[in-house]
C-alpha cells in the first residue's frame, strides 16, 4: 500500500498514464498537451513517455480535435481529447452533439465512440472572460453522452481511468480551482472505489440532504461542518455523474431528511438542479418537508473576475439555502 | 494585399460550365478520347469489360437515383438526394479505391456506396424514415451518411491519422498501405470544420483524399458565393497539392482519383480532388431550382451527360454494341424493380427499439424509459 497526498490534477495525470500504459489504443490529443503538458499540466511527461503519436499537439481548432478524434475512435482507437477551457468547447458543440453523441445509434450499434472529452470547468480563478463556464447541462441534456464531474483526487484518479474504459463517449469535467487540493489516498490500489455513474455520499446526516458536484463539493463540506456546530445535521451528495443521473441515491436521501439543496455553479434555469428537483417531487412528493431548493449561479454570462465572489455559491449561500429548506 | 495578388485571385473565376484550361480530361463531351502525359497512365490498362462495367455501373445507379426520385414522388420516401449528373465523378472515384480503403461520404453518395458493394437499399434507409442511417461501415469500409455539412472531413482526416498511426502507409504493401477519401460539396468547403479538416490532415501528414464535388450549388447559392478561386486552388493555402477533373469524365475521374489516392497511401501526404461537374436535378425532393437557376444552364450541361459520353465512346471504340447496351437497360429494370419492392417492404421497427443503440453499455434511464413505453402500450392491449 502507497497511501500519498497527491493533487487532484496530479491525480489524473497518474490516471491517465495507468490507461495508456494498460490499453496501447488510448491517445490524447489536444492544445498545448505535448510539451507543455497542458496548461493547467494534467498531460505533463506523458508526450515524453509515450510519444508523439499518443500524446497529439493538435492544431488550434476545437471542432477539429473532437471531429477527428471521432475518426480515430472509428479506427479502432481511444482517444481523449482535452478541451483547453470551458469556454472554448464550443467550436466543438457540434462535433459533440451531433456526431459523438448519435454515432451509436446512426450504426444501430454497430459503431462505437469509445472517447473522452476532458474540460476543466467551473470559476473562482481570477481569469477573463470564457475561463469559468459552466456548460454542463448542454452535454447531459444530449442523449448518447455521459457527463460526469469529479471533486475530489481519489475519484478524479479512478474516474479517468474508468472514462477510458467506457465504451459511450463520456465529457469528463474537472473543477480547475480544485486542480491543487491534495487527498491522501492508496495510489496503489487495484480498483476503484465506486463506480463512475454512481452518487457518493460523502457525509451522512439526517435533518437536510445537501447535493452537488465538481468544485462545491468541497464548499458544501465545509457548510455541513459549519452547520453541524449549530446542531443541523445535513448529508451531503457528491453526485460524480450527472448523465446518467444516480437519483436512486438521491431519493434515497431525500425520504430519510425530507429536504434537498441542490447546489451547481451553473445558472439555475434548466440546470442539473432544475432536472433534479423535478425528478425527486415527481419521486418523493410525499417525503418533502420542503420544496427543493436551488444554490446556483445568477442567470447572467459569468462577471467578471473581481465579481465572481458574489456569483458563485459560496458558504454562506449554501448555508441560507439550507436554513430556506428548513424554514418549512 | 498586393495588387498582384487580387488580380490572380480575381482572373480564374470561372464561368459556370468551364471547368477551366486546369482541368482534367481524358473524354471530351463528344466521347473523343484525348491524351494526358500524368494521367494515361491509370487508365491505359483497363479493359473493354472494365471499361463495360463502368458503363454498368453508370446506368445502374441512374437508376437508383431515378427510382429514389419516384418513390419519394410516391410518397415512399420522405426525402431524396438526386445525383443525376454526378454519376461520373462518384464511379470513377469509387472505382479507384481499394477494399480497405475508407469512405467518408454525405448524404449523396449513393454511387459511391454502390460501387463499395452496399445494398442499394441500405441508402433509402435514412430517406424512408427507418433509420438514421443503419448500416455497418466496417461491412463495405463505407462509413454512415453525414447530413451536417462538412462534419466528416474531419472524421476522415482522424481516421486517416488513425491508419498513419496504424503504420499503414508508405510501406511500399499494397495490401497494406490505405487510403481515406472525403466526400463534400462546394458549399461545404466553406465550412469550418473541412478547413480545420484540411489544417490537419496537412499537419499530420494523413492519408486522406478530399473529394469535393463541385456541382455549381449549394441548394440555391451558386459555387461564387463560396468562393472567388477555383476551389481546387484552396488547397495550396494549406499545403497540399489541390487537382481539378472533369467530374463528368468516368476516366478522368477514374485516373486523377487513383492518383490521388496513390499519393496518400504512399505517404505523399493529403489532396484535394474537385470534381467539376453538375446537379442536374433539384438539391433534393424539397427542392425548386427554377426558383434560382437558368434553364440555359441546365440545357448546357446536358451536352456533358456522363452516361451518353462513355456511351459514344464504347460505341466508337466498337467495344460495345446495340445488344450490351440493351442488356444493361434490361439489368436496370430489374434492379429498379429490385430496389422498389426492397423499399415499399422495408420494415419499421417496434417503437420499444429507439432505446437500444443510443449507449453501447447498460443505461439506466434507457432501461427505464423502454421499460415504461412498454407497460404503457401494454396497457392499451390490457384495455381490450
Ligand atoms: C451545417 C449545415 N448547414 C446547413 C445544412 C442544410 N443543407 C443541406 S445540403 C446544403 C447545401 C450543401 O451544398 P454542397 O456542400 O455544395 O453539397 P451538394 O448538396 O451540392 O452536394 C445545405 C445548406 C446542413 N445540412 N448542414
Amino acid at each position: 500500500m502507497a497511501v500519498e497526498k497527491v493533487t487532484l490534477g496530479k491525480s489524473i495525470t497518474s490516471g491517465l498514464r495507468k490507461a495508456m500504459e494498460r490499453d496501447p489504443k488510448v491517445v490524447l490529443i489536444g492544445e498545448d498537451i505535448g510539451k507543455l503538458g497542458g496548461v493547467f499540466r494534467i498531460t505533463e511527461g506523458l508526450q515524453k513517455d509515450f510519444g508523439e503519436d499518443r500524446v497529439i499537439d493538435s492544431p488550434l481548432a476545437e471542432s477539429g480535435i473532437v471531429g477527428t478524434a471521432v475518426g480515430m475512435a472509428l479506427r479502432g482507437y481511444r482517444p481523449v481529447c482535452e478541451i483547453q477551457f470551458d469556454g472554448f468547447v464550443y467550436p466543438a458543440f457540434d462535433q459533440i452533439v451531433s456526431q459523438v453523441a448519435k454515432l451509436h445509434a446512426r450504426g444501430l450499434g454497430a459503431v462505437k465512440m469509445p472517447m473522452v472529452i476532458r474540460i476543466p470547468f467551473g470559476g473562482g480563478i481570477g481569469s477573463p472572460e470564457h475561463h469559468s463556464e459552466s456548460p454542463e447541462a448542454y452535454f447531459a441534456h444530449t442523449a448518447g453522452l455521459r457527463t460526469v464531474a469529479c471533486s475530489n483526487p481519489e475519484d478524479a484518479h479512478w474516474m479517468i481511468q474508468q472514462a477510458i474504459e467506457c465504451d459511450d463517449p463520456v465529457i469528463f469535467f474537472e473543477p480547475k480551482r480544485r486542480y491543487h487540493d491534495r487527498a491522501e489516498y492508496d495510489t496503489d490500489a487495484g480498483s476503484a472505489p465506486r463506480g463512475l455513474f454512481d452518487a457518493h455520499v460523502v457525509r451522512a446526516g439526517t435533518d437536510v440532504t445537501l447535493l452537488g458536484y465538481g468544485p462545491v463539493v468541497k464548499t458544501m463540506l465545509e457548510a455541513a461542518a459549519a452547520a453541524e456546530s449549530e446542531g443541523t445535521s445535513i448529508e451531503v451528495i457528491d453526485l460524480r455523474s450527472l448523465s446518467p443521473l444516480p437519483i436512486a441515491t438521491v431519493v434515497e436521501s431525500v425520504r430519510k431528511t425530507g429536504r434537498l439543496v441542490c447546489v451547481q455553479e451553473a445558472s439555475s434555469f434548466l440546470g442539473m438542479a432544475s432536472e433534479i428537483s423535478a425528478q425527486v417531487t415527481e419521486q418523493c412528493f410525499y417525503d418533502l418537508e420542503a420544496p427543493v431548493i436551488r444554490v446556483a449561479g445568477a442567470n447572467i454570462p459569468y462577471p467578471p473576475s473581481r465579481m465572481e465572489d458574489d456569483f458563485l455559491p459560496d458558504l454562506d449561500r449554501i448555508l441560507d439555502g439550507v436554513d430556506r429548506a428548513l424554514a418549512y | 494585399m498586393s495588387d498582384k495578388v487580387v488580380a490572380e485571385l480575381q482572373e480564374p473565376t470561372p464561368s459556370v460550365g468551364d471547368g477551366g484550361p486546369d482541368m482534367i480530361q481524358l473524354l471530351t463531351p463528344e466521347g473523343q478520347r484525348v491524351s494526358h502525359p500524368d494521367y494515361d497512365r491509370y487508365v491505359e490498362n483497363l479493359s473493354a469489360d472494365d471499361l463495360r462495367s463502368f458503363y454498368r455501373d453508370l446506368v445502374l445507379i441512374r437508376r437508383l437515383d431515378a427510382e429514389g426520385y419516384a418513390l419519394q414522388r410516391q410518397g415512399e420516401l420522405g426525402l431524396w438526394p438526386s445525383l443525376l449528373g454526378q454519376e461520373a465523378a462518384q464511379v470513377g472515384s469509387g472505382r479507384a479505391l481499394r477494399p480497405h480503403d475508407f469512405v467518408f461520404p454525405t448524404y449523396r453518395e449513393h454511387g459511391v456506396g454502390f460501387v463499395r458493394g452496399m445494398d442499394p437499399q441500405s441508402s433509402l434507409q435514412l430517406f424512408r424514415g427507418v433509420s438514421q442511417g443503419g448500416w455497418d461501415p466496417q461491412e463495405n469500409n463505407f462509413h454512415l451518411y453525414t447530413i451536417v455539412i462538412g462534419a466528416q472531413a474531419l472524421h476522415a482526416t482522424g481516421y486517416a491519422m488513425g491508419v498513419k498511426m496504424d503504420g499503414n502507409v508508405g510501406t511500399g504493401d499494397p495490401d497494406r498501405d490505405t487510403a481515406v477519401i472525403c466526400y463534400f460539396g462546394d458549399g461545404a468547403s466553406s465550412q469550418g470544420d473541412v478547413n480545420e479538416a484540411f489544417v490537419y490532415a496537412a499537419s499530420f501528414d494523413a492519408p486522406v483524399v478530399f473529394f469535393c464535388q463541385n456541382n455549381q450549388w449549394a441548394i440555391s447559392e451558386p459555387v461564387t458565393k463560396q468562393t472567388r478561386i477555383p476551389l481546387f486552388q484552396r488547397a495550396a493555402g494549406f499545403g497540399f497539392r489541390g487537382i481539378r477533373v472533369d467530374g463528368n469524365d468516368i476516366l478522368a475521374t477514374y485516373a486523377v482519383t487513383q492518383h490521388a489516392l496513390d499519393e496518400a497511401r504512399s505517404g505523399n501526404g493529403p489532396l484535394l480532388v474537385e470534381a467539376y461537374t453538375y446537379r442536374m436535378g433539384a438539391h433534393t425532393t424539397a427542392d425548386d431550382p427554377t426558383k434560382y437557376r437558368v434553364s440555359a444552364e441546365v440545357e448546357e450541361w446536358k451536352f456533358r451527360d456522363p452516361i451518353l459520353r462513355l456511351k459514344t465512346y464504347l460505341a466508337h471504340e466498337g467495344m460495345a454494341d446495340e445488344s450490351f447496351f440493351t442488356a444493361v437497360d434490361a439489368e436496370a429494370d430489374v434492379f429498379a424493380a429490385e430496389l422498389r419492392e426492397g423499399c415499399v417492404t422495408m420494415k419499421t421497427m417496434p417503437g420499444e427499439t429507439m432505446w437500444d443503440h443510443v449507449y453501447a453499455e447498460d443505461h439506466p434511464v434507457m432501461e427505464a424509459e423502454r421499460a415504461a413505453f412498454k407497460a404503457y402500450q401494454a396497457s392499451f392491449e390490457e384495455a381490450i
